[in-house]
């Protein structure tokens, strides 16, 4: 028997087990990575991309590596407004990165108070929330929000009221299930039987208890917000052209594609993927360490 | 049994109608459609005949009764650009998009179930190392990228096949297929193998994980030890049960494969379903929207109910449990 260990804290014994996958560490670094760079974007940026001023048409579509007007070197090229696709990225990721960690956590919020509400209350509360978390999710949710975008129309508010509506459900589902798990157990029991107030019981008991599985679901989730966001823009019907992200980026290089001037919707596209894929590795690898039992 | 399936048609119908409900209140939340039908030098008395003679200037909730009452005869009103039946244009290109849906399930279940299978026996070795690395691919790379990808290296740099639109079609049966001819294949390959990525991915991990889980089951090494092996065992013990959480899969998934024919009809030019419906959203023709979320979640519903009322004659165990 080898000497027990020094006692761990919560946080570290995570980052143990998360950190034994080599994959997962490097996802994180990226990652973390890409966030920098969305958030110092206005500073590390070559060009303000939206700033007409530092625009020039005489640019439009310079291939990677090609210099400017003005001896500047494009590193990714330009695109046929003669933007520097560098900064347009970088602003780009800005803007997807935003919609999906604000979408994702309003959706958080709203899917746990009612998954909370739902376990916590039972009965005829209960079946309602349920029975519409079983209808939504029994519907794809690019269909969702296609219903909802056509309903509402373009723009970021609305956009984001899609993506919230399309994510709650998956919230609420996580959370009823684990807290229906802590609800049969003596210490809420107890709880309750202190006499403490519904919302003091859910809040400060159950939901502690219920974080790990959260915590998964708002990883992959936040991912499939950025994934349907930048489909929805691409598509024409999610994000204005005032706020380009990725997915609009793309969309705006789809016919230049067809010439081979592949870079204008290229690069866009494999920021998108590393940022995704980063998301996904982590949240998978969260899943295997948090709750190796529940499956997708 | 029956019961309980009734009482899941019921619930079925009552899905449908909320949903038909909050998808028409909805698009009639959108801006005014009649802007963009009437030239832009008409007079206020021809916007007024325009919105009367459309059914636009009665309240949402009239307008609502009287196009349920029409649904339930078939007429879902009448599509604003193309002044024809909505339903008929999309029972027009509803056949292009099940060609792709279909092609797109056969292409993953072929793939997807073999391999799937291969990596569930062989266990843990650079096969399954791959394929299931592959399959996260499927899963993480968005659609539209991937077919942009695809676009660019086999329709702009190889030239193997077009970018997009149908191809030459064949009427058999009454119905318009590109599977007739080699050019209407080509324009298929594409688009069906975009939509499939997704499928396969899944199909394969489903299977993977449904064959390790049956490989160690006490009928298996009771047949084994009965003397049975290689493909008899495989064939009659172990595939029929990795099948069925499989195929149900493929069943709910071909509603998904609809769906997301949305985002690959619009990159591929695909004259389908997917593609009236962003080319009417763009356009604000409402009544295309409405029977378009209608049809798609009529489909859903079948399926779902189909997928459920199946279960209940194949597990008796839920019977009870439905009550």
């Amino acid at each position: 028997m080898p000497p027990a260990p020094p006692p761990e804290t919560s946080w570290a014994r995570l980052w143990r087990r998360f950190a034994i996958s080599r994959v997962a560490v490097v996802a994180l670094a990226v990652l973390v990575g890409l966030m920098l760079l969305a958030a110092l974007a206005p500073l590390i940026a070559p060009q303000d991309p939206y700033d007409l001023g530092a625009v020039s048409i005489i640019d439009s579509e310079l291939r990677p590596g090609e210099h400017g007007a003005l001896g500047q070197t494009f590193v990714l090229g330009t695109d046929a407004a003669g933007r520097d696709l560098l900064s347009a990225i970088l602003y780009g990721l800005r803007i997807s990165l935003v919609v999906g960690l604000v979408s994702a956590f309003a959706a958080l919020v709203i899917g746990t108070t009612l998954g909370l509400v739902g376990a916590h209350f039972g009965g005829k509360t209960d079946a309602v929330i349920m029975r519409i978390v079983d209808l939504q999710l029994s519907i794809p949710a690019i269909l969702v929000a296609l219903m909802l975008l056509a309903s509402l129309g373009q723009g970021i508010d609305k956009t984001l009221l899609a993506l919230v509506i399309v994510q709650w459900a998956y919230y609420a589902r996580t959370v009823r299930g684990s807290a229906l798990a802590e609800r049969g157990k003596e210490y809420v029991e107890a709880a309750i039987g202190q006499g403490l107030p519904a919302w003091r019981v859910m809040l400060h008991h159950v939901l502690p208890n219920c974080l790990a599985p959260l915590l998964v679901t708002v990883t992959l989730q936040t991912g499939h917000a950025i994934t349907l966001e930048a489909t929805m823009s691409f598509l024409g019907i999610g994000l204005p052209q005032t706020k380009p992200s990725l997915g609009l980026l793309i969309s705006n290089g789809f016919e230049y594609l067809l010439s081979n001037k592949y870079w204008i919707s290229m690069f866009p596209g494999v920021a998108l993927v590393v940022l995704v894929a980063s998301i996904n590795l982590v949240g998978d690898q969260l899943r295997d360490v948090l709750n190796p039992k529940q499956g997708d | 049994m029956i019961e309980s399936i009734l009482r899941r048609a019921g619930q079925s119908l009552v899905a449908l109608l909320l949903m038909s409900c909050l998808a028409f209140v909805g698009i009639n939340m959108v801006g005014d459609p009649i802007q963009l039908l009437v030239p832009p030098n008409a007079t206020p008395a021809e916007l007024a005949q325009a919105s009367k003679e459309l059914g636009l200037d009665k309240p949402v909730h009239i307008q609502y009764l009287r196009f349920l009452r029409n649904a339930v005869h078939g007429e879902l009103g009448t599509s604003f650009v193309a002044n024809r039946p909505a339903l008929q244009l999309i029972a027009e290109r509803a056949p292009a998009t099940f060609e792709l849906a279909l092609t797109a399930l056969t292409i993953s279940a072929v793939i997807g179930i073999p391999l799937g299978m291969l990596c569930g026996l062989r266990g843990d070795g650079p096969l399954r190392k791959v394929v299931l690395a592959g399959s996260i691919v499927g899963v993480t790379v968005p659609t539209f990228w991937m077919s942009l990808l695809l676009i660019l290296v086999f329709a702009v740099n190889l030239g193997w096949f077009p970018s997009g639109g149908r191809g030459d079609t064949v009427v058999i049966f009454g119905f318009a297929t590109s599977l007739a001819t080699v050019d209407g294949i080509k324009h298929l390959v594409l688009p069906a193998v975009t939509l499939a990525l997704f499928n396969t991915a899944l199909v394969i991990r489903l299977t993977e994980a449904g064959t390790r889980e049956v490989m160690g089951q006490e009928f298996i090494r009771f047949a084994r030890a009965k003397g049975v092996g290689g493909s008899r065992l495989l064939l009659r013990h172990v595939a029929p049960n990795v099948m069925i959480p499989v195929v149900t899969a493929l069943g709910l998934e071909f509603g998904q494969l609809i769906a997301f024919s949305v985002v690959t009809e619009s990159i591929f030019a695909w004259p389908g379903m997917g593609k009236l419906i962003i080319d009417s959203i763009l356009q604000l023709d409402r009544p295309v929207v409405v029977a378009y979320l209608l049809v798609t979640l009529l489909i859903f519903v079948v399926i779902n109910f189909a997928v459920d009322a199946l279960y209940l004659v194949l597990d008796p165990r839920l019977r009870t449990k439905a009550h």
